[in-house]
């Protein structure tokens, strides 16, 4: 690891200043950072340690559940209004990483997770999003847990997170403060796609730091969080799906879905809502639903699989929302 | 600055990038705790901090000030070994020995998580209290590797401690 200065964030606004300076980052959990700065892939002259200041808390707002920022991945998993309103959010928190990383990490780190990108990882190999105009080792070379949608000629990684994908069809908000003021992204709106600057994951700005994910009123329907994955605990997803899916007299009422695993950020596409909704539910629909999900899809050589892999997903898990046979 | 190991304080470091398991293993001079993958991946540097079991690889030192940490060495000793390492020992829930202090600090938070209520991926109801299953146990100890594979009894092992039929 390359030496760095300590500094220890009394308050949010310090923070915040201190992390404007394009060579310092903020550190919450650290499960994800600590690793990237063993890896030199991040080397930082200065980490802000935010994880003493009070943004852990989970509290009721309004209707809907307001989690902060540091709030840890278990204390959401295992909060009851989160298992009672939010289970797809829950399952997905629980479906992801080991119960020590989960003590540790946040929902603000969570949302900053960096791509499990092999490339990324490793510094002696060529990466645009480590080193804008190094070029892509991943496009050519080994690709299998890396992006189908949303990619472009200078990166294909995947945003590997779980929480996200949840957040995503729940239509959660991240709340965000800054230098200049506080402001609200749509957790659907908060990660970029690569494009040419794929350096950038998520719409956050210099000394900017999340504060907290807001969750909407809980809506009624069937939760599901379906993660496919090498092995059944403990490895990122291939492919997961977050639904949340209502049913009145035969037809679907609600279809909010996300998608992990295929992109450079949780993966919404408002077309499969528009085209499910007020529709009766058949393995004929729901491969209609994979036809709009994938336009577009382009596979890598190793990922290729992931086209196909998506399309069953999405059927088994509308079937299991609806109650169509498989 | 201090920090509490085993219910005795030690300063922490002047450098930051001291990780707790490298506090550990050096200037506390508490070996039991093992450097494994040193990213996270295998869970042999398992320790709990104020009762939450963590990776000590991935936590830097300073940022613990204040807080309470438990090693294997503070679970029990070769001469009055804990619950859990009595548990071990009986099912023969190791080969080489190597993750072994990790997978029992893990496993004697995971009892604790159990009680508390927390449920896991295996956990079907979301809403009830999760039971200590041999699916539940498998899946909340995903975090620590055995490369000897031996798994099987360190399942039984936890079992025991639990108060389970092995």
């Amino acid at each position: 690891m390359r030496p760095f200065d300590y500094q220890r964030a009394e308050r949010l606004e310090h923070a915040s200043q201190l992390a404007a300076d394009s060579e310092t980052l903020p550190l919450a959990g650290g499960t994800n950072l600590i690793d990237l700065m063993k890896l030199q892939v991040e080397t930082p002259q200065t980490l802000v340690d935010i994880g003493r200041l009070s943004m852990g808390e989970i509290a009721e707002e309004g209707e809907g559940l307001r989690i902060g920022a540091l709030a840890t991945n278990t204390a959401t998993a295992a909060h009851p209004r989160v298992r009672a309103d939010y289970p797809v959010l829950a399952r997905a928190i629980l479906a992801g990483a080991t119960q020590q990383l989960r003590n540790k990490a946040t929902t603000g780190g969570n949302l900053c997770q960096r791509t499990r990108c092999y490339y990324f990882t490793n510094i002696d190999q060529p990466c645009n999003k480590r080193e804008p105009g190094s070029g892509c080792g991943a496009i050519d070379g080994v690709a299998r847990l890396h992006g189908i949608l949303g990619t472009s000629p200078q990166c294909i990684a995947t945003y590997p997170g779980d929480m996200a994908v949840a957040m995503a069809a729940l239509d959660a908000t991240v709340e965000i403060t800054g230098e200049s003021g506080e402001r609200s992204v749509p957790v659907r709106d908060f990660h970029r796609l690569p494009g040419d600057t794929p350096e950038k994951d998520n719409v956050l700005e210099p000394g900017e730091i999340i504060t907290a994910v807001t969750l909407p009123a809980p809506v009624s329907g069937k939760h599901i969080y379906r993660k496919v994955r090498e092995r059944s605990s403990y490895a990122f997803a291939l492919c997961s799906v977050a639904a949340i899916v209502d049913m009145a007299e035969g037809r679907i009422t609600r279809a909010d879905l996300a998608f992990g695993g295929l992109a450079h950020k949780p993966w919404h596409d408002p077309r499969i809502a528009e085209l499910l909704v007020d529709s009766e539910p058949s393995l004929a629909l729901f491969d209609k639903a994979a036809d709009l999900l994938l336009e577009g899809a382009q596979g890598y050589g190793e990922n290729d699989f992931k086209i196909p892999l998506t399309r069953r997903t999405l059927t088994a898990v509308l079937c299991d929302a609806t109650g169509v046979e498989a | 600055m201090a920090i509490t190991i085993n219910g005795q304080e030690h300063a922490l470091p002047d450098d930051p990038r001291v990780t707790l398991l490298d506090l550990l293993r050096g200037d506390a001079g508490l070996t039991g705790t093992k450097k494994g993958c040193d990213h996270g991946q295998c869970g042999a540097c398992t320790v709990l901090v104020n009762g939450m079991r963590i990776n000590s690889c991935l936590a830097l030192a300073v940022t613990h000030d204040g807080d309470e940490v438990t090693t294997i060495e503070g679970l029990g000793s070769p001469t009055e070994p804990g619950v859990m390492q009595s548990a071990f020992l009986a099912h023969d829930g190791f080969q080489c020995g190597y993750c072994t202090p990790g997978q029992i600090c893990s496993a004697t938070a995971m009892l604790e998580e159990i009680k508390a209520g927390w449920p896991s991926d295996a956990t079907e109801d979301l809403e009830g209290a999760p039971e200590i299953t041999g699916e539940e146990i498998r899946e909340r100890m995903s975090g620590n590797l055995c490369r000897c594979g031996a798994y099987t009894n360190i399942v039984a092992a936890i079992r025991e401690a639990a108060g389970e039929d092995a």
